[in-house]
């Protein structure tokens, strides 16, 4: 089937089956290799990626079902090359280990941060609740969306 | 006692950032699975739906006959077997004539794509012959007919893989002559390791006869050498490649199927071949954590001091040896610190049965033990009245010891763990004191850090890293080890940084790659930081002498009295004098020639007894660490809430103390995450398939959330051990231990209920809290009746 979906502003028209999953659309067809897979049904959030700027599972999703969408995956977070703000907090929170849930995790938190700016660690906690990370215990996660919202400064790493 | 450390470091001993981790924020580290090759075929293997089978015939022409299908291999094809543990190689890449739990590999196709991979599995026609399975490890020890695998000896049950009885001091008579023994049966449920990203391989076999194979494994040097054993090629001519791996917690710590089948299945066809593991297949592969079966007795005299320990250990060992032999011993072993056993005693059985093998966990085979053992702990002190950490610290074993078992034992900072949760807690005021319902526990534990030897004999460096400076100023730092979110990749960053004065950020480590990079054993035993850190700390200092030198005979001035920091090489004499780092490389590279040094570390060989298995649990130092948890718990529905758990841990000294906290963190959660939820479970006859996963998927398996996780605080305790680099010890697996005896000591706190088998779910806790109701009620325990020493 032929479809057209905005990957990070940019348009791409492609010929893809119909039971071809977004995740491996993004991943295999475009290359976009920082939405990871982690569980394949929608357990772990690691592939959440923004449709329409609203969080969703990449794997859950058909590739068909995302046409005429716009679609925003970690890279393009930042498209300039830099950082943003979140993922400049999780770096420096250590907010990750082996970093493979991190990008599912910064596109769960965006959308949360632009409807609530002004977080608490509860709020964060129950927002962060669909996403598993097995490395951390989730408390550098939890600060680096403090930081990121301005609610909370770290300051501690030299370099 | 605390040894001192020097405080004058620039870059260790400070918060840094991880070198990796603007890749890692960006999306742009790359995994395996990210990896794609011109040509690449995709891989699936079939799996066993029996738990116990003779292979009659494997029919693979169909499969083989399908459009876009390239290759079917069985385990005819490779008919090798191989075993992490050189004294027990039991296992096929593919299975020859049994399978051994549903989920064994059986064939291996490589395709076009992963749906035709898929499609020629379905075509693929194996006849089994049922066997009867063992599901239960008494079952399997009972068993006389249809062995799981061959006896060793005739006669001998061939589901027993290993028995360990050792005995240090005289058991019995401790016992005898114990003012009070307390005895318990525990249980501890099986759990897996849950990385995130699944197990991934690609193979790539060239004209020329090189084999490369990329895999998310934590032991690329054990995987070169088994692929170069097992497909019966040179050793040089074989390559393994890491990428990052996605967390791995001792699940990749062998090799498994998928890494034989994509070398083999390009071998056949020339072209590279691809497997990811699903989700369900990660939850066979397993090699998680042991279900024991623990009995303990344990003997303390009026003053309330340890007199003799005895253990009888059961160990479920699913269908394959794995690390089995070292956890066995491990088992066992890891009891005897941090407190003085004046005798000791264990019995440890692991057996084969038909479920996916079991293997190393984090806190490979002492995590069960450790549970057992500090809730015996906590029983012995309330009968002899004494508050718990005060009994702890009565019974602690010291430092620059042997323990019972001869263990070298340097440095040790328990007593200052203890101290450290037990202030932050506020102990003394609540223990005993909170409303029923509400409990606080205490447990301790001690861990390796590193196995004294390597899995294959040899004399051979533990670890080696080269380095090599560039006249730019740049610093490339060649490292073998195991980056699996654990942080090792920036250690070897800030050592080479502290050493040479540059800053990290003109530090390139060049890693994964067996082609170029030394040898190092790979992330398990919490080895890494010890060993690499060592070996790394030996290679730069070498350079540092030379640039000294060098710069010191420009300045006309003794080489000590050149330092190197921050960029600059400078007079310590005279602070005005300095130079740019380059240019005192570019100095150096004149007089000495091109710079490079390498480094390694080896073992200490006199840190462990003479007996036989003596050597096992042996580790140049070990890390201590001592919890508190806080819990909640509602009797009408059996749910424990932990609130908080207090973690306190000696690392000897913390290289970067935020990775510290990290690894602290983590260990704690996954101790968590065992003594409440986690259940690698299969069915019985009873409940659908026997022998099938109960739940092979993240939906089913539950592991925590941010919403379950409690809070937690940590501590960091610097002992600065003599052998460790700028002191440090390991970090990354004994704070898991006392998680769980924690968590069940406060449970008793907070509702006078023990709970001795796992985990704390809510069904098994309901039933504990009925069965106390029926036999007298729940109240809180009484607070502790003495002091310490002082006889009741």
């Amino acid at each position: 089937m032929q479809i057209a979906v905005t990957v990070n502003g940019r348009l791409h028209e492609r010929s893809v089956e119909p039971r071809r999953l977004l995740c491996d659309f993004l991943r295999d067809d475009l290359g976009l290799t920082g939405t990871r897979v982690g569980c394949e049904h929608g357990a772990c959030g690691s592939c959440t990626i923004l449709v329409d700027g609203e969080s969703a599972r990449s794997c859950l999703m058909f590739a068909v079902q995302a046409d005429g969408a716009e679609l925003t995956t970690v890279e393009g977070l930042a498209p300039d090359g830099g950082l943003h703000p979140l993922q400049a907090a999780f770096r420096e929170a250590h907010g990750l280990q082996c970093g493979f849930c991190t990008p599912g995790i910064l596109m769960t938190m965006l959308p949360f941060l632009d409807e609530n700016p002004d977080p608490d660690e509860a709020e964060i906690r129950t927002a962060l609740s669909g996403n598993l990370c097995r490395c951390t215990g989730y408390q550098n996660i939890v600060k680096a969306v403090l930081i990121a919202a301005g609610v909370a400064t770290n300051g501690e790493s030299s370099q | 006692m605390i040894r001192p450390s020097r405080s004058d470091h620039r870059v260790i001993g400070h918060p840094q950032r991880k070198i990796e981790g603007l890749a890692k924020s960006t999306g742009r580290a790359v995994y395996t699975d990210d990896i794609t090759l011109p040509g690449m075929l995709h891989g699936k293997i079939l799996r066993s739906p029996h738990p116990h089978a003779e292979i009659v015939s494997i029919d693979t022409t169909a499969a083989a006959a399908l459009e876009g299908v390239h290759a079917v291999i069985t385990g005819r094809d490779m008919p090798v077997q191989y075993g992490i543990i050189p004294w027990t190689p039991d296992e096929y890449p593919l299975c020859v004539n049994r399978v051994r739990y549903i989920g064994d590999g059986v064939a291996a196709v490589a395709a076009l794509d992963e749906d035709t991979a898929n499609r020629a599995l379905g075509l693929i026609d194996v006849e089994y012959r049922e066997l009867p399975a063992y599901l239960t490890p008494q079952e399997a020890a009972a068993a006389t007919t249809d062995f799981i695998h061959e006896p060793k000896k005739p006669g001998h049950n061939g589901n027993v893989t290993k028995r360990v009885r050792l005995e240090f001091g005289d058991v019995d008579d401790g016992l005898d002559e114990s003012e009070l023994v307390v005895e318990g049966d525990y249980f501890f449920e099986g759990t897996t390791h849950t990385p995130i990203e699944p197990h991934c391989a690609i193979g790539l076999f060239e004209g020329d006869g090189k084999l490369t194979v990329w895999s998310a494994t934590q032991v690329p040097h054990y995987l070169h050498r088994e692929l170069a054993r097992v497909l019966d090629l040179e050793g040089a001519k074989v390559r393994v490649v890491q990428p990052l791996v996605g967390g791995a917690f001792g699940g990749k710590s062998e090799p498994f199927d998928l890494e034989f089948c994509v070398a083999k299945l390009s071998m056949m066809t020339g072209r590279p071949v691809k497997i990811l593991y699903t989700r369900e297949e990660v939850f066979y592969a397993h090699r998680g954590r042991h279900p024991f079966h623990m009995r303990y007795r344990t003997g303390v005299d009026g003053e309330g001091k340890l007199k003799a320990v005895d253990a009888e250990i059961l160990l479920d060992g699913g269908a394959y040896a794995s690390f089995g032999l070292v956890t066995t011993y491990y088992a066992g072993q890891l009891l005897c610190a941090p407190y003085a056993l004046p005798a000791y005693r264990f019995d440890s059985t692991r057996v084969y049965t038909n479920k996916p093998a079991c293997g190393p966990k984090r806190g490979h085979g002492s995590v069960q033990p450790r549970f057992a053992f500090e809730v015996q702990m906590d029983k012995l002190a309330e009968r002899v009245g004494m508050d718990p950490i005060e009994f702890r610290r009565l019974n602690f074993i010291g430092e620059d010891t042997r323990t019972i078992n001869e263990l070298r034992i340097t440095s040790n900072g328990f007593l200052e763990c203890l101290e450290a949760v037990e202030r932050a807690s506020d102990w003394k005021a609540r223990f005993r004191q909170l409303p029923f319902g509400q409990g606080l526990g205490i447990a301790g534990s001690t861990y390796i850090s590193g196995t004294n030897y390597p899995i294959y004999p040899n004399d051979m460096p533990q670890s080696g890293v080269q380095i090599q400076i560039d006249r730019s100023g740049r610093v490339a730092v060649f490292s073998g080890g195991s980056e699996i979110g654990q942080g090792c990749d920036s250690v070897v960053a800030y050592i080479a940084a502290e050493e040479l004065g540059v800053p990290i950020s003109h530090v390139r480590v060049l890693r994964g790659d067996t082609d170029f990079t030394p040898v190092d054993l790979g992330a398990y035993s919490s080895r890494v930081t010890f060993m690499l850190g060592n070996a790394c700390i030996q290679a730069a200092r070498e350079l540092r002498a030379k640039v000294q030198s060098a710069v010191g005979e420009a300045w006309e001035c003794p080489p000590d009295r050149v330092d190197l920091l921050g960029g600059l090489a400078v007079d310590t004499a005279d602070p005005a004098r300095s130079l740019p780092i380059a240019e005192a490389f570019n100095l150096a590279e004149a007089r000495f020639g091109t710079l490079g040094a390498t480094g390694s570390y080896n073992t200490p060989k006199d840190v462990h007894g003479e007996y036989r298995g003596g050597t096992i649990g042996a580790s140049p130092a070990y890390s201590f660490t001592a919890h508190v948890a806080e819990v909640r718990v509602d009797v009408e529905t059996g749910i424990v809430e932990v609130e908080k758990i207090w973690i306190a841990h000696d690392c000897g000294k913390a290289l970067n103390p935020v990775l510290v906290e990290g690894q602290m963190e983590g260990s704690a959660y996954m101790g968590y995450a065992e003594a409440l939820m986690e259940e690698q479970i299969f069915k019985d006859a009873d409940h659908g398939r026997a022998g099938l996963h109960n739940a092979p998927s993240l939906l089913d398996y539950r592991i925590p959330t941010s919403l379950d996780t409690p809070a937690m605080e940590s501590f960091i305790v610097e002992s600065n051990d003599p052998e460790g680099p700028y002191g440090a010890k390991e970090a990354g697996e004994g704070p898991l231990h006392p998680s769980i005896p924690a968590i069940a000591n406060a449970i008793y706190d907070a509702i006078g209920v023990r709970l001795d088998r796992l985990p704390f779910s809510p069904p098994n806790v309901w039933r504990r809290i009925r069965e106390a109701e029926a036999g007298g009620g729940l109240t809180k325990p009484g607070a502790p009746s003495r002091e310490v020493g002082v006889a009741p």
